[in-house]
Formats: C-alpha cells, structure tokens, sequence
C-alpha cells in the first residue's frame, strides 16, 4: 500500500481517542455527574486541571499530578509536567498507583454513610445511621471510657491510609490530646530497628548524604533495597540510572530477583533471608585479613573497632575484630562459614568485600526488608560498621548507612499539623499494642513503655484513623481477630475510612472519611527531595463522607471542644498556618497560599545543586565535631547495648544471630521455606487493594522458585495454600526463577479474605506472620516466618 | 515534517513498573482487560547446585510494548473494510465505527497490538496519542516513565540518536511488519534466545 493511499486518514480523528468515555463501575449513579448532557440542551462542560500532590498512603514517593476535572468528576490524571527535569530539580513522576487513582476515587464501594454494628464484632455487618447518631454515640462512649478507665485507655493506633499534613490519624490525635489525652505510641512498621539501630552506631539518624551525590559513587550496593517497587523517594531508582550511566558498579543483594535488580544492577546476589548480618560479618573478615579496611579512618573516628580501642568501662569485652576472627567464640566469621548460612558462595562474599573495600568511595545502602526481622537491628548495625571501616563515611560518594535521614538537618518535616501536648506521658512501641490490649496493666519498661513506670490501663477504646494496620498489617491476624472479637477487651472501636477494609470490618462505629482530593492536604518530599506539594480540595466529598479534620471537628463539638480544636479554622486555613511554618524552617521560599493555589504550581521545589554529605564535619575533624554518641565516635562496640547486658540478643558489637523461626531450626522440618511479605507495586501497604488497573497489572500472587515448585507438583498459575502454625491462605502462585529456592515471596497487603473456614483466599501475608518483636527496638518482625506451601484443591 | 513517528525503548533501563500501561490506561479511559500499553516480563534460566548452595544463572528484563505503527502495517493490508489507516505523520489509526470485528488484523499484527473488545465487537489499540501529538504534547506513555526509558519523535531522528535496532526477544523480525520502534536492548536479551527464557507474564498482558 502506497503511502498515499492513507492520506484520508490524516483528518480522521478516531472515535475511541481520549475522548472522555466514560469507565464502568463508578461510584456515581449513571448519568449524574456526566459532562454528556441528555435531552435538554446541557450546560457547557466546566473544565479545569489542578496541580497537585499525589494523595500520600505511605510510599516513599511524593509525586506531582495534574488532575483534570470536568463537571466536578476527575476524568484524567497527568503526571509532572514542568519543563526541565533536571537531575537538580527532576520532574516527580507518579508509579502506577497515582496513575490508577481514579479507579480509587471512583469505586463503587466507597463508603458513603457512618455505619453501626448489628452484627458480632467482626461479622461485617452494619446499618446505616444518621452523622448525628454516630457522633452522640462515639461522645457518649468516650465519656464513659474516660471516667471508668481514665485517658490511658485511649488508643489511636498507628495508620497511614491518609498520610499527609491535615489527612490521618494525627487529626484524632490533636483531639485527643484536648479530650486528657491517649496512650502514645512511637515506632513504626516500616522502620523499627533500623531507627533504633542507627543512632547506636552514628548517634543520629541523618546518615544520608543527598541523593544526586550517588552521582559521584564508583560503587553501589543496593542491600535489601528494592526502590523501583517500594519508591524509596521519587527518583532514587532515576539516580541510581544516573549514577551507573557515570560508571558506578552497582550490585543487588536481595532473595528476590526484583524489579530494581533487573534494571539497576550489573548484578544480582540472592540472600537467604534473615541471614544479611553473617554476610556483612564475612565481609569484615576479607577486609581485615586481606588488610583491605580504612586502618587510618578507624583509629581516628571508631570505638571498639578491636582491643586497642575499647571504651574504659568495658576493657576486655568481645571488641569487633575479636568477634569476626572468632577469637572468643571460636569461629571465624570467614566467608566458608557465612556460605553456609547466607547461601551466598564463598567466592562471592570474598569478591563482594573487595570489591566495597576498594573501589571507593561507595554506598552500602540499607533497605529496610531486612531489618523487619528478628533481630533487625543486626544487620543495620553490621552494614554501617561495614560503612565506617571501610572509610565511606562524611566523603561525596560515600554513605554512611543506616536509616540514612538525608543531610544536613534530616530532610522533610514530617508531621507539623499541631496535635499538641499529650498529657497522658505513657508510650508503647507501636508494634506492641495487642499486649497493650490484653495485659497492658503488666506492662512496664521491660515491654518497652516509655514516660511512666507501667501503664494504669489496658487499651478500651481506639479509634482508627485511616488505619488498616490494626488488622490487616499487624503479625499474625488470626490471633489479633480473636482480640478484637472480645467485647471485653476493646470495648468500642471507630474506624474511620474509605473503604470497608479487614479492619473496619471490626469497628463498632464506621466513620466515611472523603479521599485526599476531596479536601486540602499539603506534603512534602517523604524522606527525600526538597519539595512541598499543595494538594488542593479539587472535588466534592461525596455522598456523606467528610474529611478527617471535619469528623474530628464534629466529635471535637460533642464534647464541647470545637473552638480549641478548630481555632476557627477551615482545612485551608490550616494548609497556610502549615505553609508559615514551613516557611520559617525548611522552606523560607515559599509562597503565600494564595499565590501557591492560584498559580497551579502544584509543587515549590528548591533545586539541590551540592548535595549535602552526612558527618563532612566529623570526617575532617572528629575532635571538634563529635558525633552524639556517647564517645563521640562511630561506635563499632556500644557500651549503651553493652549496658544492657543481653549479649545473647543485643550484643554490643554486630552479630549474627540465628532467627526464632528459621531453615536451621527444628521448625524447618514442618515448615522448610522462608517466606519474605515485600512490598508491591499495586498496593501502598494495603491502601489500594481493590483497584482494578493496579490488579491487572500486578496480580497478588505467590512466587516460588521451579526447584521448590517440582517436586510439590506445582504449577504455574495454580492456586497454592501457603500455611504454618498460625494460619494459612490460598492464592494463585507464580513459578519463577527470579526467587531463590527455598524462599516464597508473598507481597504484603493483600487483605484478609477468610472462607467459611478462616482460610484467607486472598493471599493476605499476615496469617502466616508473627506478633513476636525485635529485641532492641521492640519492632515488628513479620518478614520472619516460615512456611509450607502446597498444591490447593480449586475453591 | 515528520513523516513516520515511532517509539524509542529502553530496555537496559526498564523496571517494568509499568508506569507506561497506567498512564496509557488512564487517558484514554481502558477498562480492565484492555491494555493498548503492556509490559512483557522475559525471565528464564536455572538454578545450579554447587555444593550447599543454589547459584543463579537467571536472565530477566521487560519490554513495554504499544503499537509500533508499522511502515508495514500488515494489520491495515489484511483489514478487509479498510477501517485501518495510516496518517501522513505515520501513526496508524482504526477508525472504529466502520470496523466489524473480523479480527483479521489482530491476527496479522506480530505485535499483539490490537485488541478486541467483544463487547462492542469492535478492536482498537494505541493511537500514538494523535491528538496530543496535535497538540505537540509527547504520548502518555512516555511522559509517564519514571526511568525515562521512552522516548518518541520521527523514526529518522530516534535512529540517528538511538541506532537501529528494533529486535528484542520475543519480538519478531522487523521485517515482518518494520516497526516504527527503537529498542537498546538489555544485557540478558542477547541470552534470552534459545535459553528457554519466556514471557512470564502472559496474564499480565
């Protein structure tokens, strides 16, 4: 065919173009809110494109939309589009889970109405009320709870379902505080030990360097750390790009083949899981027997390196060399020893270690899988002893590891949104509020409890705000299902949601909070990038849903607190006083609110042109610069842990310890695979599970090597029932060569779907997991499981 | 004057995050199961026993595909109502109302580009977002990659800045159709060949 034979079709516009065809399954009924008008001559579209940050559930991402609206519906979602994108000032480009929010916003099972029990707690059963009833009813229940029980009996528990600085938990938090209080928490699920681990080494968690100094690396070991899935930051898999296409070797130490290992790394070294410390433990012993470490950086800004440099309260204790060479416990941590637990050949540890020692500087950069673990704070203590003997700390190119909070004053702001002074001082670890639940009146320093000698209550009442994690992402569900079901212990539940998730299925009162786009927001670059995003109200809450400021106003009013809580306040007027205090930190830049909303702008980013390196001080003067541990120095041997005097959990220098559950135990018999829950690109956590283009793009599945697959007669795409001890659950498998044998990969999030016989049929992790903690951090340890998996019998 | 547009891929940078598919998926309003832009995963290879321990040789990459508005659209040849055509710009384009759903044209595509829909009877696929195109906007896809592994412009243009290379496996040979697509392979692509690797992922696309 001549090309002119076509030529008719250069005026053709095709039919299914962008058009605006309207997608199935909307929340809206048909034909209420369509630009089409029918019959009667229609108003013209109204049409505007908002600017605005993605909604934030807790990725590592913060991204730029530009949101299309016609008649009040979002009908397209853009990504960044300013001009430039710069490696200074790079375009924030959304994942896939910003790009399929409309799918999100528009579900048709979105709640709609506050809901009431009627059924057992747990059944899922609810009514339809009134806003009126549940707010007398949720008053009435925190009156009563507050004068049987007293404020400590109040519980907002960790959730991150709406994550940004006027959207979440932090809004019933503010409330509480005005209401006496509620029991605190710290720690997270994302990053208990590694937040624990690091300052005992650095005396800090801002570890990091800025992430365009990657650019200046000859090496990067990428250890645990899976950005292209979990978005580490927008744009650290774009850096990572940049930084090899300058040169850097950059090499993938994961059990899984991931997506960051396929398009980031020259190499790819699968890990038994829970086994990364004796790696790292190996790696020492190369460098110190083949005289490869930075001798001269450790004598002048380490403690406890080896004899020679002991802190004086503890001469004599096991230094760091003493450890690795076995000179106490008789076995040298050499790479044939570390082989044979990490499952990693001798040869490559040996070439691994030499090649971080000398080809400098490098980043050992810590993901955050590995330290979800039993003893989580091990290998994030042992890669930044790695990072420090090999002289990579305060150098550009260099990293110091750990948590790596970016220099110089630990990145973004977190949450500023003001909830005020908790006048309840107690604290627990985040992880651990079922045992706050069922015997929190036992519970005291040695569980953890910060502020106080031992907690006055048990948990009563917890509102949930934006929280899935109470049932879907704490360890082992099926034991905290039978907490929640007992009436007596939790005596009133609110959830507060989009969506009728595993635990608001749980919840006396179900509030319908409105999404992100239904309300003002505002955030900033997560743990990296100097942006803030204004996320203006771009559309309508529907039907009865309002945002999480407004309910907590409107329980605020019942109980007679609506002035202090609001000081008369909007969303947006909290979005400026938010802007200000920006301004006068981080970000002195800044627009008005005014300007930020009229100009579209979406995002003010400050271009980092020299990135700052972490401890550039300390590194050129460790005398005049201390850090903030308590010998000023990078603490190899801690005499904090050593204080503690729990060598067999939490020794003083960084070990490997077999985990609890674990191949080589007794437990492996019955249960012989490891099974790692690591994150996936069609869910946030568990935020975004029902969304239709995110499950056709990455369908929930386990993944299973053929060599574990064979001999269990499994097949790709069969359905598999993957069980242990505390639960089992079935869903369709994936036989792939990107696992190593022996390790299953289930993606976390998936929630919990029980059949008739409390089997989840839907892939949800946290059957299988535990509730047990990490040992220093009091940090959940869910990515230790094992399990065994076999062929299922279709439903 | 742009006399054939066509697509450039990275396949050395690609995550397979499958950015490209959503943003495609979203501006032009696909319901699930419709995929004009889809992710290939390629992985094959084994696992050796050495001693203790299990070592890789595993090979894995992604190609994300759309339609590559072919030179030699073979799907507008073998389309008997002529409802396929191609614009002077090159991008190919179905004008769905006179197609009656005979799917000869997802036959002949080697591309699995066309996509038939069997509730409106009708296929459609990728339309290099013309209109955006129009309005000198990049294509969905590309503004969307979070790697930067896309790019587009006059096939010309992408072969002096990117080569010639329009081979990947699985794909077919170029000649069959002589896509409008640059692709720079990944390092295991030219493994993949005859190792036993396949596309892992065909319930994905």
């Amino acid at each position: 065919m001549s090309r002119r034979g076509f030529l008719r079709w250069g005026a053709v516009v095709g039919t299914a173009a962008a058009a605006g065809k309207k997608l199935s399954g909307g929340l809206r009924k048909k034909g209420a809110a369509s630009g089409a008008g029918q019959g009667a001559p229609a108003a013209p579209a109204v049409e505007k494109m908002v600017r605005t940050g993605c909604p934030s559930h807790n990725c590592g991402g913060r991204c730029l939309l530009c949101v299309h609206v016609r008649d009040g519906v979002i009908v397209r979602i853009d990504g960044d589009d300013r001009p430039g994108d710069t490696l200074e000032d790079p375009q924030l480009r959304p994942c896939i889970r910003g790009r399929a929010y409309r799918r999100r916003q528009d579900h048709p099972d979105r709640l709609k109405y506050p809901l009431k029990r009627v059924g057992k707690r747990g059944d899922g059963k609810f009514e339809r009320i009134s806003w009126d009833e549940a707010l007398d009813r949720i008053a009435t229940e925190f009156r009563r709870i507050k004068a049987a029980y007293g404020n400590q009996a109040f519980y907002v528990p960790y959730g991150t379902g709406s994550y940004n600085q006027l959207n979440g938990r932090q809004t019933a938090e503010r409330l509480m505080n005005l209401f006496g209080g509620s029991l605190g928490f710290y720690n997270s699920y994302s990053w208990a030990a590694i937040s624990a681990a690091t300052p005992t080494v650095y005396g800090t968690a801002v570890t990091g360097n800025q992430r365009q100094d990657w650019l200046n690396s000859k090496y990067i070991l990428m250890w645990s750390w899976n950005p292209a899935e979990m978005r580490d930051g927008t744009n650290s898999e774009y850096f990572v790009r940049r930084a090899r296409e300058k040169g850097a070797r950059v090499v993938c130490i994961d059990p899984r083949m991931a997506l960051s290992a396929v398009a980031l790394a020259d190499e790819w070294i699968p890990i038994r899981p829970g086994t990364d410390a004796a790696m790292m433990s190996a790696m020492a012993y190369v460098m110190i027997k083949e005289n490869l470490y930075d001798a001269e950086f450790v004598r002048t800004h380490c403690l406890g390196f080896d004899e020679t440099q002991m802190p004086p309260c503890a001469q004599g204790a096991e230094s760091y060399s003493d450890y690795i060479l076995g000179r106490r416990d008789g076995v040298p941590k050499s790479p044939e020893w570390a082989e044979a637990i990490t499952a990693v050949p001798k040869e490559t540890i040996a070439r691994i270690a030499r090649e971080y020692a000398t080809t400098k500087p490098g980043v050992l950069y810590q993901g955050y899988g590995m330290q979800r673990r039993a003893y989580g704070e091990q290998p994030v203590r042992a890669g930044c002893v790695l990072a420090a003997i090999t002289g990579n700390v305060g150098v550009p190119g260099g990293w110091a590891s750990g948590i790596a909070l970016q220099a110089p004053d630990g990145g973004p702001a977190w949450i500023v949104f003001p909830t005020g002074p908790n006048p309840v001082k107690a604290q627990i670890p985040s992880f651990l509020w079922t045992e706050a639940v069922i015997r929190g009146k036992s519970m005291g320093p040695g569980d953890g409890v910060r502020g106080v000698d031992s907690l006055e209550t048990n948990i009563k009442c917890i509102w949930a705000v934006a929280c899935n994690a109470l049932v879907n992402q704490h360890g082992n569900i099926n034991r905290t299902v039978r907490i929640l079901q007992d009436e007596k212990l939790v005596e009133f539940l609110v959830v507060q949601d989009n969506f009728l998730t595993p635990t608001a299925r749980f919840a006396d009162i179900v509030l319908p909070a409105c999404t992100q786009f239904e309300t003002w927001g505002l955030e900033d670059g997560w743990k990296y990038g100097d942006e803030v995003l204004l996320m203006p109200k771009i559309v309508e809450p529907p039907f009865e849903t309002k945002s999480d400021y407004r309910i907590a106003a409107d329980i605020a009013a019942r109980l007679g607190l609506a002035e202090a809580y609001t000081e008369g306040r909007t969303e947006r007027d909290w979005v400026g006083w938010i802007l200000d205090r920006y301004r006068k930190t981080r970000f002195p830049g800044l627009p008005s609110l005014d300007e930020f909303e009229h100009s579209n702008r979406g995002v003010y980013s400050v271009p980092v042109t020299r990135p700052a390196v972490a401890f550039a001080d300390f590194r050129k003067d460790p005398g005049r610069h201390p850090l903030s541990t308590p010998s000023g120095k990078i603490e190899i041997f801690s005499q904090r842990l050593h204080d503690m005097n729990m060598p067999a959990e939490i020794p003083a220098v960084p070990k490997y310890i077999q985990e609890w559950e674990s191949p080589f135990g007794p437990e492996a018999g019955t249960y012989p695979l490891s099974a790692i829950g690591h994150h996936y690109l069609s869910r946030v956590h568990s935020t975004m599970e029902n969304v239709d283009w995110l499950n056709e793009a990455f369908p929930q599945r386990l993944f299973i090597n053929p060599v574990d697959a064979g001999p269990r007669k499994i097949r790709n795409g069969d359905l598999v029932r993957i069980y242990n001890d505390r639960g089992a659950t079935v869903v369709a498998c994936r036989v792939t060569p990107r696992i190593m044998p022996g390790v299953v990969a289930l993606p976390q999030g998936a929630w919990w779907t029980p059949d008739k016989d409390g089997t989840d049929r839907r892939g949800s992790v946290n059957v299988l997991t535990s509730e047990r903690w990490t040992p220093l951090a009091f940090g959940n340890a869910q990515h230790t499981i094992m399990v065994q998996v076999e062929k299922a019998a279709k439903a | 004057m742009v006399n054939q547009y066509a697509f450039f891929f990275d396949a050395s940078a690609c995550t397979g995050c499958k950015a490209c598919q959503l943003a495609c998926k979203d501006r032009n309003n696909l319901e699930a199961g419709l995929l004009w832009r889809r992710v290939y995963e390629v992985a094959g290879g084994n696992w050796e026993k050495r001693g203790e321990v299990w070592v890789p040789a595993v090979i894995a990459y992604n190609v994300s595909m759309a339609c590559n508005h072919c030179e030699k659209p073979v799907c507008a040849m073998s389309c008997p109502v002529k409802a396929i055509g191609k614009r002077d710009d090159g991008i190919v384009l179905i004008e769905t109302g006179r197609c009656i759903g005979c799917r000869y044209c997802e036959w002949a595509c080697p591309y699995n580009a066309i996509r038939f829909d069997a509730g409106t009877n009708t296929v459609s696929k990728c339309h290099f977002c013309f209109d955006g195109i129009d309005a000198g906007e990049a294509p969905a896809c590309v503004s969307a990659c979070p790697m930067r592994a896309l790019d587009f412009g006059d096939l010309a243009e992408l072969r002096k800045t990117y080569g010639d290379n329009r081979q990947i496996f699985p794909l077919p040979e170029p000649s069959q159709a002589e896509p409008a697509l640059i692709i720079k392979p990944h390092r295991d692509a030219a493994k993949a060949a005859g190792s036993g690797a396949e596309v892992a992922n065909w319930e994905e696309v």
